[in-house]
């Protein structure tokens, strides 16, 4: 696999960032499509994909319900005035649903796990290269992009969507918490506001984005880690980057697929 | 000679306009010691991983055991360096496996061994570079010395035919880089391998060359034994052996 080579110096200038930026896309498509090959050809490295799922998913389910619970909590107290203003309180839980199951719960989901995780293989990955760890396993008949590449994408490809359904009911639990404390609302009534406003096709399009979600936050922190380069300046930088592209790339995504579902369900 | 294990021809490698390997030509014969010398960016290292297929040189051909390995597909390659052993100039542990995982690792991807006969091949190994204590930590809690002789441990678990070193004392006091070159000595008799050691350390290289060249600026400049190069009147040689600045 060769990859086009970004370029690396003290100062940068615009012609140099936007050759890095179209360096770094074509060298993304390239190893995209290394993975999806590997993907497909045995071993197929199951007990590393759930290793991976285990310290990459599981352990940011603390930082995650935290978000969740304050997503809904906020956006309850936040809404419930103008909601009041317009007579319309009884839509509050149906409302606080769709926008955290829509858009909220799948989008900061996916931010906060890119902040942690991404970052996180772009620094693991980038400090076994320089460290020639990966160098170690090639010549050792061992192919180190299907044992560590591979097998971090595929698991944050299918730890995020469980860790955005769990976040879309911790945020309805914060939501029904801050009503309780303002509003005495009773669960059964809350539970019944909230099945009422949201269909399935609500929840479909939300949690399927975040499969494609995972797959941009592991290809990103494992490309720009198995391409670093600069001794440990380069793996903070393999780091910090991991973050900033696949959080402007989740962006980006999410615009153009807010756009095609609305396109292909324009009820919904 | 018809019993080179090795034998490398022509190899030309530029990093974009810096030429690191000139024209190289070198043959190690089996079961022999042959040690690579020079200066610090001379491209030793670049052979080496050249060699490897670690990276791809612009011009010149290698063969091993006869096999023109920058012919072979990836698969091909790989069946070979099953049987070569590489010491890397840092080690090169996996941090995130202790010292068993680090040296069960190769042995369970390529062999088809229960888990006593691991277990067994750890701890025998183990022995060998007198390291049985440190079996269950980490990396990061061992020495320098101690790195270089779990990254040696995990290179001959495999029982390797060739064996490859990259700086093997480089970083270590004069005691331990000693030992090192010893036991590099002893486990090539022990285990009948042929070496390859890349380094620019003079008393590793008396204790372990059989035969030593001497790389500078991409080319070889002396091939022969370690006494005919501590004699050489060459003053480019003469300062890598002198205690003196000889111009």
């Amino acid at each position: 696999m060769k990859l086009p080579k970004t370029r690396y110096k003290k100062k940068y200038t615009v012609d140099d960032l936007i050759y890095n930026f179209f360096a770094n896309i074509s060298g993304l498509t390239i190893f995209s499509f290394q993975f999806i090959k590997s993907l497909i050809v045995p071993p197929y490295e199951i007990k590393e994909i759930k290793k991976h799922m285990d310290e990459l998913g599981v352990k940011t389910f603390p930082i995650v319900s935290l978000t969740g619970i304050v997503i809904g909590i906020v956006l309850t107290l936040q809404s419930m005035p103008i909601m009041e203003k317009f007579g319309a309180s009884d839509f509050l839980p149906g409302m606080v649903a769709i926008s955290v199951i829509r858009e909220l719960g799948p989008m900061i989901t996916a931010l906060i796990f890119a902040g942690r995780v991404s970052s996180g293989i772009g620094a693991e990955l980038g400090s076994m290269r320089v460290t020639e760890q990966i160098d170690a396993m090639e010549v050792s008949a061992i192919n180190p992009f299907k044992y560590l590449v591979v097998t971090r994408v595929t698991a944050t490809t299918l730890i995020l969507p469980i860790l955005t359904i769990y976040v879309i009911f911790i945020a309805l639990f914060g939501s029904y918490f801050s009503l309780i404390l303002s509003e005495n609302m009773s669960f059964q009534y809350f539970t019944d506001t909230v099945l009422k406003a949201i269909k399935f096709g609500d929840f479909v399009p939300g949690v399927a984005k975040t499969i494609l979600f995972g797959y941009i936050i592991g290809i990103v922190g494992a490309y720009k880690g198995y391409t670093a380069e600069g001794g440990t300046e380069g793996v903070g930088k393999a780091s910090t980057s991991s973050v900033v592209y696949a959080s402007v790339l989740l962006l980006l995504v999410d615009v153009a697929l807010v756009k095609i579902t609305l396109v292909l369900w324009p009820t919904i | 000679m018809a019993n080179d294990l090795i034998k490398i021809s022509n190899l030309s490698k530029r990093f974009d306009k810096l030429v690191v390997l000139d024209d190289v030509s070198l043959s190690v014969t089996q079961g022999e010691n042959l040690v690579v010398f020079g200066q610090s960016g001379t491209g030793k290292s670049v052979l080496l991983k050249c060699f490897i297929g670690l990276l791809k040189p612009e011009k010149g051909e290698i063969l091993y055991k006869n096999q023109k390995l920058l012919d072979l597909t990836i698969k091909e390659l790989n069946e070979i360096r099953k049987k070569l052993g590489f010491l890397f100039q840092g080690a090169a542990l996996y941090d995130s496996m202790s010292v068993r995982e680090n040296l069960e690792f190769p042995l369970k991807r390529h062999f088809d061994l229960s888990q006593t006969e691991v277990d067994e091949k750890v701890s025998s190994t183990l022995s060998l570079v007198s390291l049985e204590g440190a079996i269950d930590k980490m990396p990061s809690e061992l020495s320098g010395g101690m790195k270089k002789r779990i990254g040696l441990a995990r290179a001959i678990i495999t029982d390797p035919e060739l064996m490859l070193y990259d700086e093997p004392t480089t970083g270590l006091d004069p005691i331990t880089a000693k030992e090192i070159s010893k036991l590099i000595l002893d486990l090539q008799k022990k285990l009948s391998m042929t070496s390859m050691v890349v380094t620019h350390d003079l008393i590793c290289a008396k204790i372990i060359a059989d035969r030593a060249i001497f790389l500078s600026n991409g080319k070889i400049v002396f091939e022969g034994n370690i006494e005919e190069l501590s004699k050489s009147n060459d003053p480019f040689l003469m300062n890598f052996y002198s205690d003196e600045l000889i111009d």
